[in-house]
């Protein structure tokens, strides 16, 4: 079956990124009912009967993550949704996942928390999702979309690199991604040509038999496979850190956000533009690997950097040490479901341009 | 004239178990059956934690760990990813009735095409002898140590009673393999266990009643007996369900 969008059509966030999915080569998809992400869970339901997929409902997010983990295992493309508090309860096989080296996409649509919080946007699992999912050294690829466009794009990406690099990849999203409806065009020249000689379907009693694992016992052994994981992460921030700059080249404020606080900042930005203020963007698009050169860049060029968030302030320990602390980096947040508004951006950006940092 | 030999479904590694541990025999019942299926090249095991975490080391098929009771989940997923192929977990009491009941409950209610050995031994034996969910009344282990009050922890869990109470599961049996003649009737269930799977009938569940001398403190003899005398009478052997059957009279 021939699935090509090339024309512009209307979609959810949500729908964006299950219809993204399937264009990717994804067949399986295994997930647990929860606010905001559930239009993923509804529309796999639908198509997947339809093209041969496997559409099931879990009886718990750990129950779908370790569906995911067998799917991966036999080297097909698969994958799960939720939100934070589903994520926390995928922690584990996340774990599981990365110690195994078996590639899958997770979707999380962030609401605010901690708890049960609430069902409104945040971008509070940042600290979760960059760098600590669970136990154990290993890190998730996480990309953080800004458009309904992105979401798509950033789904087929997210699969591709999961089997380059044999490992778990995330699109971080929020429950404003999620629900926003835009035009999105789902076009892809879909690369999975990644060979998986390690998966487990069947010896056929031609080779030797495989084994996805993530137990050594002996330690020498066990610091040998995460020192090989680094090695790859290493290429990975080499080579595919992504991000956007916005209008960066005089800018002497920098603004730094990332998914719909992105948008919310360009338009504070276009604003401070508009009043001869010298401000630009800086949005990181993988969240890891964290973009360290713009800011490192930023930190030397511009007087000071606000980092505007939908949590309490993760991000900007990033940004504080991508731009070794040479410029004041100030924070403009909202927090437990609440969104920042243009208005809000624009007063930090003018008080540090008048050299007042908050 | 080779009389007895190692089953080809069981690699050369050396099992790493107690001496007078049954997981021996119930590993080679298992590769038994594999091998007299003609199936080892297309079975994919999911080996727990537990004593038999390391299980994928000892059978030739394609194995994966998987994280404690979370087997029959990412049997699921193989099993989805690969229907023509044979999934079989291999768990003991603590991973598939206490962390894992909630994955071994619904894995038996969507009737999924899988193959469970749950060995049961009424004790967690890799982390040093605690009580487990089928631990019996009054029996002593680590955080039992004035034997297991039932009116402050409650019961044991009857694995196979409580799954045919459900519409899900296509057999249910439990075992044991304290003596020779139990030993062939195990063998027979687990064959109609994998049997069953290759003609797409549905989830299988063999409990197979053990024994852990070492976590025990009995002798290998001693603990035989024990399972004769007190496991038996609580846990009896016996078909819980099986459906076909069930439909064919």
């Amino acid at each position: 079956m021939v699935l090509k969008m090339a024309d512009k059509v209307l979609m959810k966030g949500n729908e964006a990124i299950a219809e993204a999915a399937i264009l990717a080569g994804c067949r399986h998809y295994f997930g647990y009912p929860i606010t905001p992400q559930t239009e993923i869970a509804a529309y796999m339901a639908k198509r997947m009967p339809k093209i041969g997929g496997c559409f099931l409902q879990a009886e718990s997010e750990i129950a779908a993550i370790n569906m995911v983990y067998g799917v991966a295992a036999t080297g097909k493309r698969v994958m799960t949704s939720s939100s934070s508090p589903g994520i926390s309860l995928k922690g584990e096989g996340i774990s599981y996942l990365a110690g195994a080296d078996l590639p899958s996409l997770i979707v999380n649509v962030q609401r605010g928390g901690p708890g049960l919080g609430g069902i409104q946007p945040s971008q509070s699992d940042y600290f979760q999702a960059t760098k600590g999912a669970a136990h154990g050294d290993f890190h998730m690829l996480v990309l953080a979309p800004a458009s309904v466009q992105e979401m798509a794009d950033l789904t087929v990406k997210g699969f591709e690199l999961a089997d380059k690099y044999r490992m778990t990849a995330m699109v971080l999203a929020d429950g404003t991604m999620g629900q926003m409806m835009e035009p999105v065009s789902l076009d892809y020249d879909v690369k999975n040509t990644v060979e998986k000689p390690w998966a487990t379907t069947g010896t056929n009693m031609e080779r030797e038999h495989n084994i996805v694992n993530s137990l050594f016992l002996s330690p020498e052994k066990l610091e040998e496979e995460n020192f090989k994981r680094y090695d790859r992460y290493k290429l990975i921030e080499e080579n595919e850190t992504m991000y956007e700059e916005y209008m960066m080249d005089d800018a002497e404020i920098c603004v730094s956000a990332f998914g719909i606080a992105s948008r919310v900042a360009k338009n504070a930005i276009n604003e401070a533009r508009a009043m001869g203020i010298k401000v630009g963007l800086i949005r990181p698009i993988t969240l890891w690997p964290f973009p360290k050169a713009p800011f490192k860049k930023a930190g030397e060029q511009v007087k000071s950097i606000i980092s505007v968030e939908l949590s309490m302030g993760q991000m900007i320990e990033d940004i504080r040490l991508a731009s070794e602390c040479k410029v004041p980096v100030t924070l403009c947040n909202r927090a437990g479901g609440m969104i920042p508004t243009p208005e809000q951006v624009l007063e930090a950006i003018v008080n540090a341009n008048n050299g007042g940092a908050k | 004239m080779v009389v007895f030999d190692k089953p080809h479904a069981l690699t050369d590694v050396s099992m790493h178990y107690c001496p007078g541990c049954t997981h021996g025999i119930i590993h080679r019942l298992v590769a038994e059956v594999i091998d007299e299926l003609g199936i080892e090249g297309k079975t994919i095991g999911v080996a727990p934690v537990g004593c038999s975490v390391m299980a994928y080391d000892y059978f030739n098929c394609d194995m994966i760990e998987a994280a404690h009771g979370r087997a029959p989940a990412v049997a699921t997923g193989v099993k989805r990813a690969l229907p023509e192929n044979v999934v079989f977990t291999y768990q003991g009491d603590g991973d598939l009735a206490s962390i894992g009941m909630a994955e071994t409950v619904h894995s038996a209610a969507r009737n999924e095409n899988i193959t469970i050995i749950f060995v049961n031994n009424a004790i967690y034996g890799m982390t040093g002898g605690q009580m487990a969910p089928t631990t019996l009344p009054e029996q002593v282990t680590q955080t039992s140590p004035y034997g297991r009050d039932v009116n402050h922890c409650g019961f044991p869990i009857k694995v196979c009673e409580m799954l045919a109470t459900l519409d899900g599961p296509e057999y249910l049996e439990r075992v044991a393999v304290n003596n020779v003649k139990n030993v062939k009737a195990a063998k027979k269930a687990i064959k109609k266990a994998f049997q069953n799977q290759v003609e797409g009938k549905g989830f299988s569940l063999i409990e197979v009643v053990s024994s852990c001398p070492t976590n025990w403190g009995m002798t290998p003899k001693k603990a035989l007996e024990w399972v004769e005398e007190k496991m038996i009478p609580y846990y009896p052997l016996g078909v819980y369900k099986d459906r076909s059957a069930k439909e064919e009279n």
